[in-house]
This record gives C-alpha cells, structure tokens and sequence, in this order.
C-alpha cells in the first residue's frame, strides 16, 4: 500500500465572486520512500497540492490518506497533533522565527512532544548534525545566509522523524551555490535516511534531483 | 486643501485602530473635562456670592454662638442696612443617609437679605405666619418627594428629639450654582422648643456700598473684640471660600490627576501614530517617487494626527458639557450647578493641539528623512 | 503552555518602543489607582486607629459627634463608677471625661480656615487613649498650658514648645507634643477639661470614654448605661464610632477612585489592543508556521494572551513604583462630623501594590484578547499565499 493516497479529490475555491476549480477529480499515489518533484505553471495547484497533503487544507470533496489516516477528514484539532508528529513542512520563505535561534527554531517540533530537555538538545543536535549546521546553533535567523537558513528549516522540518517531508519550493530564494547544497541534502536525506519527499518546484534543474518527476497543468496529471 | 482625502483614505486602512485611538482621545477628554470642572464648580460657588453681603461669626470658631444682643448693635454700625442671623439645626431626616443643610432663620429678614432664594409670596407669607413651618429647596422637595402641605420630621443631633414641621413652601434659587437641597424654618420655633437660651450661629449684614466692606468689618470686630464672644466679620465670598478650602487641596489632586490622564492617553495615541508610520515606510517611498514632497508628507501625518485627536477630543469635551447640564448632574448635592466652563472647554483644546503636535512629530519628521532609496526595499 | 515564552519575551524586544509606551498608559491608570486609594486608606486608617475596641465612647442619646453632645459631671461620675470599668493601679477609673471643642488658629503658612480640635482631658486621658508625649511634658493642673498632636505641629503657627497659642480670648502655653499612633487625634490640641469647661462651653462635657476591663462585656455596660434613667446617653466601642466617622469620606474617594480608573482603564485598553493587532499583524508568518508545525490555535493564542498580560503587568509594576513614593506625605481634609482638620498621611499598602498589578494584568488580558483570538484563527494556507 502506497504511503500517500490521493483519491478523487476536487478542490474549488472562491476568489472574490469567482468560483475556481483547481482540483476536479485528481488520483494519484505516493509510496514510500520516493522523492517527486512537482512541477507545473502557476496556477495549475501544485501548491494546493501540498497543502493537501500537510491537512492545511481540505478538498472539496474525495478523501487524502497519509501513512494509513485519512488526513481529509481529520478534526482541526486533530489534525495539528498529527501533522506535528508526520509532517516537515519546509516553506519558499524559510519562516524562521527571528528572535529565535537556530537551535530553539529546530526544537520547536519538539516541545510538542513529551520528551525531555535533554531528550530535545539530542535530537536538535543530530537534525542540524545532518544538516551540516551543527557549529551554528546559537545563531540568530539575521546571523544566517539565506542557504544556512533554509538548511535549518529543513532541520526543523526532519527533527521529530516525520513520515513525510513536503517543500514548498525550496531554491526559490537561493543562490546556485546553496540550492545546490540543499538538493544535495535532500537527495541524502531520501537515499541515506529513507525519508519519503515531495518537493514542489518550477526549477528543471532542482526537479532533475528528484527521483521522479509529475507534471501538473490545471489540476491534472500531464506526463 | 485636496490632501484631506488621502488622509482619510489612510485613516480608514486600519479602521479599528483610528476607531480606537479617537475614542480613547475623547475619554480622556471627557474626564479632563470632569476634573476640572469639580475644581471650578466648587469656586463658582464663591464668584457668585453677593458683594454687598457680609457675615459675622464667632471669632473662637465657627462651631459656637453669638449673643442676641449684639443685633441691635451690629445694625447701628454705618454701612449696615440689614440684619439677619441664623443657626445651623444639623438634623437627619429617615435613616439620615442623605446630608443636607437645614437652617433655623429669621422669616423677617431672612429673605430680603437673600432675594436669590426665591419664594412665591403667597408660600413665604404663609411660612411668617405658622411656627412650625418650613420652606424647603426644590432639589431636596424632588429628591424626597415631598409635596406642599406634608408634614416632615426631623431628628435632632445638636438639639436632640423629633422635631415635626410642616412644609409651607418651596424656593428656587436665582442661579443654578446656588444650592437648592436646604431645609429652612423659623428660629422663634427653635427658641421656644429648647430648654436653655438659643443665640445665632452667625449673623449677616447688607452693606449700603460694597466698598465699605473692609471697614464694617474692621469696627465690628473691634467692637466686640473684649466681650466674651469676640467676632470674625468677613465677606460673603471669603466665607463661602473657607468651605471650599476645608475640602483639602481638591485643585491639587485634581490637576494631578488630569495630567496623569493626558499623559497616559498620549501615549496610546502617540504609539498608534508611529505603529502606522512603521507599516507604511514602502508606500511613502512611492509616493515620494511619484514626486510628492518630503513637507508635503510631513504635513500630511501631521493632519492625520491633528484630525483622529481633534475629532476624539470634540466627542469627549462636547459631550461631557451636554451630559452634565442636559442631566442635571450636582454631584449628589455637594457640587450644585455643575457645568463645564467655556474656560475649560478651551484648555481642553488647547492641550488636544499639544496632544496632536506631540504624538504627530516623529512620524512626521521620520516621513519627511526617509531616504527613496532605501525605504523602496520595503515595497512588495 | 506549550509555545516557549521566550518567544514572547524577544517578540517584545523587538519592538520596544511600542511596548514601552503601551505599558506606560496602564503604568499611569495603576499609579493614579494606588494613589487615590491611598489617599482613601490614610484618611481611614487615621479615624479607625484613633478608636480602640477595649474603649467605650458615651455621648449623650442622639448626638452623631462629639461637637452635638452633652454630659453632665453627675452623668460623668455615673458613668465612671460602673464596675466594668478598669482600674489604673491606684484603683482609680481608666474613664477620661472629655470637653470637645472646634477652635480658630492661624496657620503656620498663608491663609485658609483653621478649625482645630481643642480636647480637654485629665490626666486618664492618656493610658485610656494611648497617648504618649514625644517633646516636652504634659500639661499640669489648674494652668492654662497645651499640649499639641504631632500631625499639626509644622501646619499651624506658635506650636513650638514655649509658644503662647491665643484662642478663646486667653494665652496658652504650649508645654508639649503627643503622638497617638498616627490616628486622627494628632491633629487635635489638648488641655485640662476643668480649663477649657468654663471658657468654651458651660458646665459640661462632650463625652466620656472608658476602658474595659473586659472587651467582651460590652453588650452590658451598653445596656446598663443607656438603661440608667438618671442617663440619657448612647454606648458604642469607640472602635467602631471612629469607623463610621471616617465612611463619609472614604466612600467618596473610593468610588471617585473607581470612576476615575475605570475610564482611564478603558483608554489604556484601547491601547493595548492596538498593539496587539500589529503585532499579531506583523507577524502572521510566524504564527502560520507555528500552526503548521502542528501548536494548536488555542496554543497561539494562549501565547499572545500571555504576551499582552506581560507587557501590562510590567506597566502594573512600574504604576505601582510611581504612585509609591507619596507613601507617608501628610495631608488634610475636614472631619465634616466634628468640622475640624484631619492631617493624615497617604498609606500605600503591598495589598494595594497587589491589586494594582492584578488591575494591569486584567487590562492586559482584555486588551489582547480580540487581537490573540485572530491569531488563532489565522487561515494558514491564506497567510502563505
């Protein structure tokens, strides 16, 4: 059974006195362990997409399950605990909080969990461990180049061992150099950790990464 | 001036926050209002005290009495046209929550020396001819719901026992600064009612010329200053201010308090002002781009901040005027005729003008520096 | 709560100025709470001390005050011999027969009404009130010599020690200063009852007080004085006649404190609740992300709650600070009861600093509430838009 289970899913939106359809009937799946890079114009969902899948947003109508729970159906408050403990979300803008540092940013995943101060200062050290920002720890978001800092998003978004990574297009706001080191964390992240990732992206270069490749095109699946 | 409509379309961006800080203006406003006008209601009382009226107490305190003899003496003194006196009676009426002031007067003199109380002449006639008669203020006849012709009962503290009068009439008072919850009846009932003699508490005189005021006062003073019950004469005014002074430094508290107010709301709007010239560092790049002028800009915050002060300021300063003569508002008796002044309206603009110019000057000035260049980053 | 507070705390510093100013609106409407109402508690403390609940006050039947009362010397001698009456150590009764009279001085500074207690009292007077001299001696028997509360001393001219003091057409030498643990009776000048009887107010005193041997017996003497058909007078702890002495004016500088609050709270609260719209405005990625990471909405909320309530106890601290130093300073007012001064000194209270700060707290909470429930109901997928 396939990790991710997108079935007959509409979605439709009203934007002002206009009703949008993004959605109309979309199935696909997801299996564990891949990596699939999303790509299509604007406008053709792929953002709506993921969103679907974290559980921010509901479809309209058809059902998403992930890892087993039908994420469509979930009550909100049920939803923020779960999409605590199975989802990394990892956003265009880093969104680290700026009073915060590197390493109080990454823990906050975690103070959703029952563990222990210590049990966290662990966990917070091996994601950036992996991230390669371990020397950076008490670093202010301001202190951090913009690859440091969607590094540490990505630690943030590993730390408390989610079933699913999703990345909401990643490289938009880096240079060559370090979207290159961010790929290249999350082709490690995907072959060495087993971790199953989607990524959303309009860079061909960034989709080559990926281990598959969709196209979306006005909601639906184009080859 | 064209510049008024995009100060209000800026104003309307964050509704409640220009809604919020304008109401917050016009409480602090409206209180400022309030405080003050205590302070100048309680010294109206002493403006409007008549000139041509002195009063003769006892020199030891004002708690102790004079003697009936002195009558005769203080008429023959040249200045002086009438005479009258009175006792303070200091009753309570029903469980004696309510305080007010009840008076054991001469019918005859009485009230030619006071023509501000006014009663209808068939009511004063029949109060001369009925010993147990009263003529009670019509605040008080209103608050107690009394009506002509009930019979009233005193308790006596300083002349202890019921004490049961008949109310004959009612007076209104000329001026509304002039108290209309007091209680009057006849001295001869007092007299004849208790065991020992009663002697007036005070006496007043009507002076031919108010000129003469210093000098009346200086040959009756004199002229009892050996006796046992030597005397203290002073104006009318000077009385009614010793009352206002026994209060306490009422200006004092007053004034604190009301700078403390300004102060506090200065804050809230001065913080609402630089709140907006913070999100709106972008926009005024553009607009400077466009070739709008850095005084132009400065003018217009400005404007914003004169108009969301100015505004508050009219709701809360207007409004404390109509509330407090449209209601009637005496401040449960002890402060009759309150109003707020033309005076105080004024001072209350005046310190809105400084509240605008305060709180509109940073912003103001940070709009008119802001480099292009450097804010145009700002700008999605 | 589940979103550090450190969080909230650098959020703050992030825009200090703002901060600053909002908690300085409720830092005012708290000093001007615990000033007012310290005013209040001074004006009462000073009456409530002045009565003691082991001491009976007797004033004629009807009279409010001491000034509209009357008691003979018989009465007084009656009163005196009641067996519940305590004993100094030379068997004599702990009953002080006092004259009360309002007099006329001159004040030490500028002009105003002067109206001045003037007690006469013998020498039971002191152990049944618990008066002790502080400068000089008292006065002594059958001499026209004063002694002064320490309240007045600085606020009325001839009070040194040696001053002649004129009132009630004779000269009386100050001999010495009394304090009475800072109750209303400091504001009052003493001397001997048989001095003051004939000058001022005929063959009578004003009231008798005594000391019980036994506090709990005072529903009897109560009954058995004002059952005495020799008597005509009221029985009441002295305790308690202070206390209704003193409601008048409290209860007119407690509402007017709770008026005067209440508006300027409302002020502040505005305040508040702007601040708090910007910044929840300010900062709608941050708590998108939070949402997103799983912290539940009322966890979001909870957090700008807390935020606000901080920033509004910092405000209630530094009201209470401002308000704190008038603690001490004397100032007066009119008994209106005996028509006579009262210098009494503003009393700031740690209760009184403990509600200030709660007061800051709630206006903080009122005031964020709106702006921290928004937070929550933040739509994520829109604020990433």
């Amino acid at each position: 059974m396939s990790l991710v289970q997108v079935r007959d899913v509409h979605k439709n939106f009203q934007r002002d006195s206009q009703q949008v359809s993004v959605f109309e009937g979309l199935t696909l799946d997801f299996e564990e362990r891949s990596f699939t890079a999303l790509m299509g114009p604007s406008g053709s969902g792929k953002s709506t997409l993921l969103n679907l899948l974290a559980g921010l947003d509901r479809p309209s109508s058809g059902t998403v399950t992930v890892a087993g729970s039908e994420v469509s159906s979930m009550s909100p408050g049920k939803l923020a605990a779960w999409r605590a403990r199975h989802i990394g979300f990892v956003f265009q803008s880093y969104n680290l909080l700026p009073v915060l540092t590197a390493f109080q940013n990454v823990e906050l995943p975690l103070l959703l969990a029952p563990l222990s101060k210590k049990d966290r200062a662990e966990r917070v050290k091996i994601a950036l461990g992996v991230v390669g920002l371990e020397d950076r720890m008490d670093h202010y978001p301001r202190q951090l180049s913009g690859g440091q800092e969607q590094r540490t998003a990505i630690a943030r978004a590993i730390v408390s061992d989610p079933t699913l990574i999703l990345l909401d297009e990643p490289t938009g706001q880096l240079d060559k150099k370090s979207a290159q080191e961010v790929l290249g964390l999350l082709q490690r992240l995907n072959a060495e950790f087993k971790k199953t990732i989607v990524m959303v992206t309009h860079d061909a270069h960034a989709a080559e990464r990926a281990l598959q490749v969709l196209h979306l095109d006005k909601g639906e699946l184009t080859a | 001036m064209k510049l008024i409509p995009l100060v209000l379309a800026n104003l309307r961006r964050h509704r409640l926050r220009t809604l919020l800080t304008t109401l917050g203006v016009s409480l602090a406003m409206f209180l400022f209002a309030s405080l003050r006008s205590v302070v100048t209601t309680l010294n109206a009382g002493t403006e409007i005290a008549s000139a041509s009226r002195m009063v003769v107490q006892n020199a030891n305190a004002i708690v102790f009495t004079l003697p009936m003899s002195y009558r005769a003496r203080l008429a023959a003194v040249p200045g002086v046209t009438e005479v009258s006196w009175a006792n303070w009676f200091g009753g309570q009426y029903g469980d004696g929550r309510v305080f007010f002031g009840q008076f054991a007067v001469d019918p005859e003199s009485y009230f030619t020396m006071y023509p501000e109380i006014q009663v209808p002449p068939d009511q004063l006639d029949a109060f001369k001819h009925e010993r147990t008669a009263a003529i009670v203020g019509k605040g008080l006849m209103d608050l107690f719901g009394w009506h002509v012709g009930q019979n009233v009962t005193l308790r006596g503290t300083i002349f202890p026992g019921d004490w049961v009068f008949t109310i004959r009439g009612v007076y209104t008072p000329s001026n509304k600064a002039l108290d209309d919850r007091s209680f009057l009846f006849q001295y001869a009932y007092l007299d004849e009612r208790t065991e020992h003699r009663i002697e007036p508490g005070w006496y007043t005189l009507k002076l031919s010329d108010p000129a003469l005021a210093p000098q009346v006062a200086h040959t009756v003073d004199d002229m009892f200053r050996n006796s046992s019950a030597a005397t203290k004469t002073g104006t009318e005014k000077a009385f009614n201010q010793s009352f206002v002074t026994m209060w306490g430094n009422v200006q004092f508290l007053m004034n604190s308090i009301g700078m403390a107010v300004v102060f506090a709301i200065l804050m809230v709007t001065g913080n609402a002002m630089m709140m907006t010239a913070r999100e709106r560092t972008g926009e005024v790049a553009v607009l400077k781009t466009i070739g709008f002028t850095d005084r132009t800009l400065f003018v217009l915050v400005m404007m914003e901040a004169g108009l969301v002060t100015f505004t508050g300021a009219f709701i809360g300063l207007m409004g404390a005027k109509a509330l407090y003569s449209s209601s009637g508002f005496n401040g449960f008796g002890f402060l009759p005729g309150f109003d707020v002044t033309t005076a105080t309206l004024a001072i209350g603009f005046g310190i809105t003008l400084v509240l605008a110019l305060a709180s509109g000057l940073v912003p103001a000035l940070r709009a008119y520096r802001l480099p292009i260049v450097q804010a145009l980053r700002h700008v999605e | 709560m589940k979103i550090p507070l450190v969080y909230n705390v650098r959020s703050i510093r992030q825009r200090p100025v703002s901060t600053a100013m909002t908690g300085l609106g409720i830092a005012l409407v708290v000093a001007v709470f615990v000033a007012m109402l310290a005013l209040a508690n001074g004006f009462r403390a000073a009456l409530v001390r002045s009565g003691s609940p082991d001491n009976v006050m007797v004033l004629r039947r009807g009279a409010d005050s001491e000034l509209s009362s009357g008691i003979s010397r018989e009465s007084a001698r009656l009163i005196a011999a009641d067996p519940r009456v305590a004993v100094d150590a030379q068997n004599r009764p702990l009953a002080s027969p006092e004259v009360f009279v309002v007099i006329n001085i001159p004040r030490a500074v500028g002009e105003g009404v002067n109206n001045v207690v003037a007690r006469g009292v013998n020498e039971q007077a002191f152990p049944v009130r618990n008066i002790h001299i502080t400068e000089g001696r008292t006065f002594r028997s059958g001499q026209s010599e004063i002694i002064i509360g320490e309240k007045i001393v600085p606020r009325f001219a001839h009070t040194a020690l040696g001053d002649t003091l004129r009132f009630a057409n004779r000269g009386w030498v100050v001999v010495g200063h009394f304090s009475a643990g800072g109750s209303a009776l400091e504001s009052e000048i003493w001397g001997e009852n048989e001095q003051f009887m004939p000058v001022f107010r005929g063959e009578v005193f004003q009231s008798v007080i005594v000391r019980l041997k036994d506090r709990a017996s005072f529903p009897e003497i109560k009954r058995t004085l004002e059952g005495d058909q020799r008597l005509t007078v009221q029985a009441q702890r002295e305790s308690d006649f202070y206390r209704g002495q003193s409601t008048l004016l409290t209860n007119i500088l407690t509402s007017l404190a709770i008026m005067i609050t209440s508006i300027m709270a409302i002020g502040a609260i505005f305040g508040a609740v702007n601040t708090m719209y910007a910044a929840v405005s300010s900062r709608t990625s941050e708590i998108a992300v939070l949402l997103t990471l799983g912290f539940a909405p009322r966890s979001v909320m909870a957090s700008f709650l807390v935020e606000s309530a901080v920033i509004a106890l910092l405000g209630g601290i530094a009201g209470g600070l401002l308000a704190l130093p008038i603690n001490g300073i004397v100032t007066s007012t009119t008994n209106w009861n005996s028509f006579s001064e009262v210098a009494f000194s503003f009393r700031v209270t740690p209760g009184l600093l403990l509600s200030g700060a709660i007061f800051a707290v709630v206006m903080g909470l009122v005031g964020g509430f709106f702006p921290a429930w928004r937070a929550a109901r933040l739509q994520v997928v829109q604020a990433l838009r």
